[in-house]
């Protein structure tokens, strides 16, 4: 059934003898993963893992998961795969169709609330942790926190996922205000090899966004070519 | 008002109506509890590769029920349109009947839009659809197929989560399945390559797993048409029963035979007439 996915439940299935049904086949597949956005002077950094895993198995290594909402907006998803998936799914409708009406580039304060209200009105079914980053006119860059239980608060940077956990550390103390573009990369990079490097349920490879006022550019850092730390 | 080849939601909710009636079977005659069937698994190794410009997919053909072979030559592969096929793993009725109803709703899609359906909106329709029932119904899904877009090859999970991927295993014997892919994937393989190493990756499955097993089905799918082999590689094992089991009439002595006459009271009777009277 639907189990909390990012601490792994203490009745730990590596010794279960019921080989004929492992224990993927009965977990729900979640990006228990990583996940992290940084503001900047005139856009936002996103990045995250690509790891999804149904219990003990990789479902999936090269997982997306920095889903585009509207033009200028993305969300990093983490917590159950299907649920944020749908919710993804059902924001970006609401938020095309609420674009077409204004006739102009919607908010990114609207998209992070669109979210906040599916995951509260629904807390007790979803099991969704989501970051919404964007650029809009009014504001430029931002970086919205919608975590598992509905709330919703911006800050200058914001990590999530079971991977967080090991780079609040490293996160409190190399975040500097008024960073470039290319130090924002550098460091969003950084902290989430550092994450992968501890965190079970992060790892793969390492997609990266940055998005400003002239659009979205991506990319992808490989396994092979991720920062080397000394003691890992 | 819902068109006709739109995907028409169920009323919202579950529908409980069969859960009372269960828990007075199973809890109820004075004889013993009536224990509720157990629902077939196909404990099964599905795997589908995207080549060049098409896709395979292929599967086993076993259906086990707990530890018995339910069916040797169950088919796994089913038609969705002409040009997509979805390979089921998990509840075998779940898969049979979700499949069957996606494909009724692309047909009549096909036939308002005159298109054939692109494997997105396939995928689409089927994560609604199970993201709705979170996680009851029992279909983990390998949906591929060839549109004017490309070849696309898709997992949808029970929950409704959707994957992407070039090459994929699903079922019980995913582990030893994908170990194979893993291996020898390359993108941009030629027919007879890529055929060879789903082959060998579903074998992989059906040595290394007790839920699979017998032979090997392929359904290799391009933008001319459809293959499907059933079967590509057959089980080495021929079952040939040792001797008959069927009884003559008679076998068995009839010792004694006894009528009960059941005492039925009428205790009402209605009538009601039908509209089918004639003009008069």
């Amino acid at each position: 059934m639907a189990t909390m996915l990012q601490f792994p439940s203490s009745v730990s299935t590596l010794n279960d003898y019921n080989a004929l049904y492992p224990d993927w086949t009965q977990r729900e597949v979640s990006t228990g993963t990583t996940i992290m956005a940084v503001e900047f002077d005139g856009g936002v950094v996103m990045g995250a893992d690509s790891r999804t895993t149904t219990g003990a198995y990789i479902a999936n290594r090269v997982t997306d998961k920095l889903t585009p909402i509207h033009e200028r907006i993305f969300c990093c998803r983490s917590g159950s795969a299907a649920d944020t998936q749908a919710i993804a799914d059902a924001v970006t409708y609401q938020l095309g169709f609420h674009s077409i009406e204004l006739d102009e580039a919607p908010l990114v304060q609207t998209a992070a609330s669109l979210f906040r209200d599916m995951c509260y009105r629904y807390r007790e079914e979803l099991m969704a942790g989501i970051i919404v980053a964007g650029w809009d006119r009014r504001r430029g860059g931002q970086v919205y926190t919608v975590p598992v239980g509905g709330m919703m608060t911006r800050q200058p940077v914001s990590v999530g996922g079971s991977g967080s956990s090991y780079i609040y550390g490293f996160v409190d103390s190399n975040y500097k205000p008024a960073m470039s573009k290319e130090e924002c990369l550098k460091f969003t990079a950084e902290a989430l090899t550092l994450a992968m490097e501890r965190d079970g349920s992060s790892g793969g490879v390492v997609r990266l966004a940055v998005i400003s006022e002239q659009g979205v550019e991506r990319q992808v850092i490989l396994g092979n070519q991720l920062p080397k730390f000394s003691t890992v | 008002m819902a068109l006709s080849y739109v995907l028409e939601p169920a009323v919202s909710g579950f529908n409980f109506e069969n859960s009372t009636r269960n828990i007075v079977l199973e809890n109820g005659s004075e004889e013993g509890k009536i224990k509720a069937p157990k629902p077939m698994k196909t404990g099964t190794t599905i795997a589908g590769v995207v080549y060049k410009v098409t896709r395979i997919s292929k599967l086993d053909n076993l259906a086990t029920s707990d530890e018995v072979v339910a069916d040797k030559m169950c088919a796994k592969i089913h038609y969705i349109a002409p040009n997509i096929y979805c390979c089921g793993a998990g509840t075998a009725a779940d898969t049979e009947k979700t499949t069957d109803m996606l494909s009724s709703n692309l047909t009549i899609f096909s036939m308002n839009s005159g298109r054939n359906p692109r494997v997105v909106m396939a995928v689409n329709i089927l994560q609604d659809m199970l993201f709705r029932y979170r996680g009851m119904i029992g279909a983990h899904l390998i949906l591929g197929g060839v549109d004017c877009t490309g070849s696309h090859l898709y997992t949808v999970g029970p929950y409704g989560s959707i994957d992407k991927v070039p090459y994929l295993a699903m079922g019980s014997g995913k582990l030893p399945a994908m170990g194979i892919l893993e291996d020898r994937f390359k993108g941009n393989m030629d027919l007879e390559e890529a055929k060879a190493l789903v082959s060998d990756a579903i074998h992989a499955g059906i040595m290394s797993d007790l839920g699979s097993g017998n032979n090997i089905d392929l359904c290799v799918i391009t933008k001319e048409g459809v293959d499907y082999i059933r079967p590509h590689r057959e089980s080495i094992y021929n079952y040939k029963r040792q001797a008959k089991y069927k009884y003559k009439p008679g076998t068995t002595p009839v010792l004694t035979k006894t009528v009960n006459q059941l005492e039925l009271e009428l205790v009402h009777e209605t009538v009601q007439m039908m509209e089918t009277a004639g003009s008069s």
